[in-house]
């Protein structure tokens, strides 16, 4: 079928929401090319699902290209009409199963050699997309703090290595009570500017006991049930005959929270957040440390927070995949340095992740070795490259670092 | 406040030199740059264009050549780079200077562990699916050398770490294919076999695919036995197991079979696929940093078991290469090290170590070439023809 072809019946399967978005923009869809459109409707499908930055970002880019008329849509889209798009994919159901299109599309333009044609497209219309799409001013600076570290007693090694020259790297940081302030620092944010979902609190391990009303709040603890149950599904389906990674892959896509034993009374936008997080994300089920890391590249490319803390806890060490994936607890011994290491890394692709978004030059980022004297500090009014001997707590050096 | 297009300062300094081709040669600069300062490399172009090959029937009849690729997938950063010295310093102080050293070497295919190496082993980007145990399309290096040198099928092997890789030693090309490939042996399948049902104190030799952890292809074709195990290498299989009690990954173990297999066999053409560094996709950045850690070691020993053995001293010729790099930290489809899913110049550009017999030492080459052109690189310097490659014999070595 062509996107010419669409009726507005055929979003019948649509949740509400999502229903009206399509069926309120059902001209513009028609016009746009096969190799576009199954990416759009993917994000369209999810709108009740979509956190506000998201659902704001879709209704922008709809309202944007619904101003073009019919030859400027045609420039903007000659890039994707060019592509070549198999007999089988134009066949496929991509109005109901978009992601598998795009995935099924992804596979076959890496065999045709379209790939690269494709992802300068794609670049080039997100470009065009942004440059001709208005954002509100944020209400606050961003702020990102990873907390790194968690039961190492010493580590000799050079920290924040990637972080240093962006940055300036604190050495005589006092690290009582550490933890407690910079919640206590997220709570306020929440508290001066409260949105939902702009202020997040992710845990690699269990959360701390300490409150931080208008924070969302995720941990690897709080999860283990439905890792559990994702792993027993996983194991169950890949002992059917025929099953193979693509299969297992629409399979888990299928999932809605209650089929991993997620509390049906909560909160139905943040549960599907986290279903995904163990159902796309590649290690998070093993490895708290990746659950950690993914956790804050998904917040920040999704949820678009206004103050994002990731504490990170020790993973377990490499044992066989087929025994992690098993979740045998034969010897789940944790790999203190080597989470430490990840997790370095971790705060490192955060800060990445974080300076993509809107406020970038104002973006404030702290990372701190758990009960260590060191961390390190990126900001508009922060030097580059330095160190600095003075002395200060968590709570001190967040104030200095905000300017 | 300023708004960010998606480029902020980081980015910018990554960015600055615009398009993909130039991000790939500054790569290739950067390559060039610090191998030139760590290990007193001299830049190729200076140099006489023809290699020292030396030449006629006689020297190509003894003539043994082992690929063996660094993988699954490794960058700059956490290699050749400034900031990767310390996680490579077998490579780099050891054989970099007896080197050349191919400082752009682009992969333009499928980015999946079998798909490439498949595309490495027949000169021609395939297109199969990287999860299924086929057979590639076009003819493989082991195929052409066999064919044209008639070569027995003792010959050419290939030592591989994952079921899926099975098929990789012969295509289904109708002018080559069945009986004229190479032998594969998949240690860890060898290992399953020998330790049926328990396999509690070798589990961890037997990590399978890491792109895919959930699957582990069934074997197909005539995959290399236990019985085959005792009759080629001479391994009987209570010292085989006593031996992988010793090793600590799947890589440890198929450089052990390697070994032997030079010893016993002493093949012409060995080919071996390492596969540790593909932890990365798990996500902990230690353990793939680890895994290059152990592959640099493991091609170190390699190197050394070569100029130990008078069947391989002094007439071997050594390729070292990755498959492919892995995503850039800065490209915002991926997630940096993790996966190489975004096909950006990180990912599609890397480097390749060519050391011993016929090749100039010390040397660092900047032009570009493909991966598709070892194949026929391969052929040049051993005097067979790989008529259906898309790749083409890189001057400098031939």
């Amino acid at each position: 079928m062509q996107p010419r072809d669409l009726q507005a019946e055929q979003f019948g399967k649509y949740p509400p929401q999502a229903r009206q978005v399509a069926a309120a923009h059902l001209q513009l869809l028609r016009q746009l090319p096969i190799g576009f459109l199954p990416s759009l409707l993917r994000q369209v499908k999810e709108y009740d699902f979509k956190f506000p930055a998201e659902r704001a970002s879709i209704d922008r880019e709809l309202t944007c290209l619904s101003a073009l008329s019919a030859p400027q849509l045609a420039e903007w889209f000659k890039g994707f009409e060019a592509l070549k798009i198999s007999p089988a994919l134009e066949r496929f159901d991509w109005v109901n199963a978009p992601s598998q299109f795009v995935e099924q599309q992804s596979a076959y333009l890496w065999s045709t050699h379209q790939l690269d044609a494709f992802r300068d497209t794609a670049t080039a219309y997100g470009a065009r997309l942004r440059g001709d799409t208005p954002t509100e001013p944020l209400p606050m600076r961003r702020l990102g703090i990873a907390v790194i570290g968690q039961e190492v007693a010493s580590y000799d090694e050079e920290l924040f290595h990637n972080l240093r020259p962006h940055g300036t790297y604190f050495h005589q940081i006092r690290p009582e009570g550490g933890l407690d302030l910079l919640l206590g620092a997220v709570a306020e944010r929440a508290k001066q500017s409260p949105q939902p979902y702009a202020h997040w609190y992710v845990d690699g391990g269990e959360s701390a006991a300490v409150e931080t009303p208008g924070v969302t709040r995720v941990s690897y603890k709080s999860l283990e049930g439905t890792r559990t149950a994702l792993l027993n599904f996983m194991q169950e389906q890949i002992q059917k005959p025929g099953m193979g990674p693509e299969e297992l892959r629409t399979r888990l896509a299928e999932l809605e929270p209650r089929d991993a034993g997620m509390d049906a009374a909560a909160d139905p936008v943040l549960s599907r957040f986290e279903l995904k997080l163990l159902t796309e994300g590649s290690g998070t089920q093993i490895f708290s440390t990746t659950f950690a890391q993914w956790t804050a590249r998904e917040a920040l490319r999704r949820a678009q927070p206004l103050t994002l803390l990731v504490r990170f806890a020790p993973r377990q060490r490499q044992r066989p995949m087929n025994e992690l994936l098993a979740n045998t607890q034969t010897d789940a011994a944790a790999d203190l340095i080597g989470s430490l290491v990840d997790a370095d890394m971790g705060a490192y692709y955060h800060w990445i992740n974080q300076q993509r978004l809107d406020g970038a030059n104002e973006a404030v980022f702290i990372a701190w070795f758990e009960g260590h004297n060191q961390a390190i500090a990126v900001g508009p009014t922060l030097a580059r490259g330095v160190q600095s001997g003075s002395a200060m707590d968590l709570g001190q050096l967040m104030k200095f670092a905000m300017g | 406040m300023e708004r960010a297009t998606g480029m902020s300062d980081f980015a910018r300094s990554w960015t600055r030199a615009g398009s993909p081709r130039a991000m790939a040669m500054q790569l290739s600069r950067t390559r060039r740059e610090f191998l030139r300062d760590a290990a007193h490399l001299a830049l190729g172009g200076a140099l006489l264009s023809k290699s020292p090959l030396v030449r006629g029937e006689a020297a190509q009849k003894r003539r043994k050549m082992i690929v063996i690729t660094f993988g699954g997938g490794a960058r700059d950063q956490e290699t050749f780079a400034p900031e990767g010295q310390h996680n490579i310093p077998n490579m780099l102080s050891q054989m970099a200077p007896q080197s050349s050293f191919f400082t752009h070497v682009t992969n333009d295919g499928i980015l999946g562990h079998y798909v490439a190496t498949a595309s490495l082993t027949t000169g021609s980007y395939e297109t199969l699916n990287n999860f299924s145990a086929v057979p590639p399309e076009h003819p493989t290096v082991f195929e052409y050398f066999r064919k044209d040198l008639r070569r027995p099928a003792t010959d050419a092997w290939v030592v591989a770490p994952s079921n899926g890789f099975n098929r990789i030693g012969e295509s289904d090309s109708r002018s080559y294919g069945q009986g004229l490939g190479a032998a594969v042996i998949l240690p860890k399948h060898l290992l399953a076999a020998a330790t049926p049902g328990s396999t509690v104190d070798v589990d961890h030799l037997l990590r399978d695919n890491y792109e895919n952890p959930l699957y582990t292809p069934q074997l197909s074709g005539n995959p290399f036995d236990l019985e085959q195990l005792e009759n080629v290498l001479r391994l009987s299989v209570s010292d085989f197991l006593s031996h992988a009690r010793t090793l600590s990954s799947p890589d440890e173990l198929s450089v052990y079979i390697a070994k032997r297999l030079m010893e016993r066999e002493a093949p012409s053409l060995l080919w071996i696929t390492m596969h540790d560094i593909d932890v990365a996709h798990s996500g902990a950045y230690s353990l793939y940093v680890d895994g290059i850690r152990r592959t640099d070691r493991l091609c170190a020993e390699l190197w050394q078991a070569v100029q130990a053995n008078p069947e391989y001293a002094g007439k071997t010729t050594m390729f070292i290469l990755p498959d492919f790099g892995r995503d850039s930290d800065y490209d915002a489809g991926g997630n940096g090290f993790q996966h190489h899913r975004t096909g950006d110049v990180a990912s599609r550009t890397t480097w390749m170590m060519a050391l011993g017999a016929g090749v100039r030492e010390g040397v660092v080459y900047d032009q570009p070439v493909q991966s598709i052109d070892l194949v026929p690189s391969l052929g040049a310097m051993m005097g067979f023809s790989a008529a259906q490659s898309a790749g083409k014999p890189i001057r400098e070595l031939v």
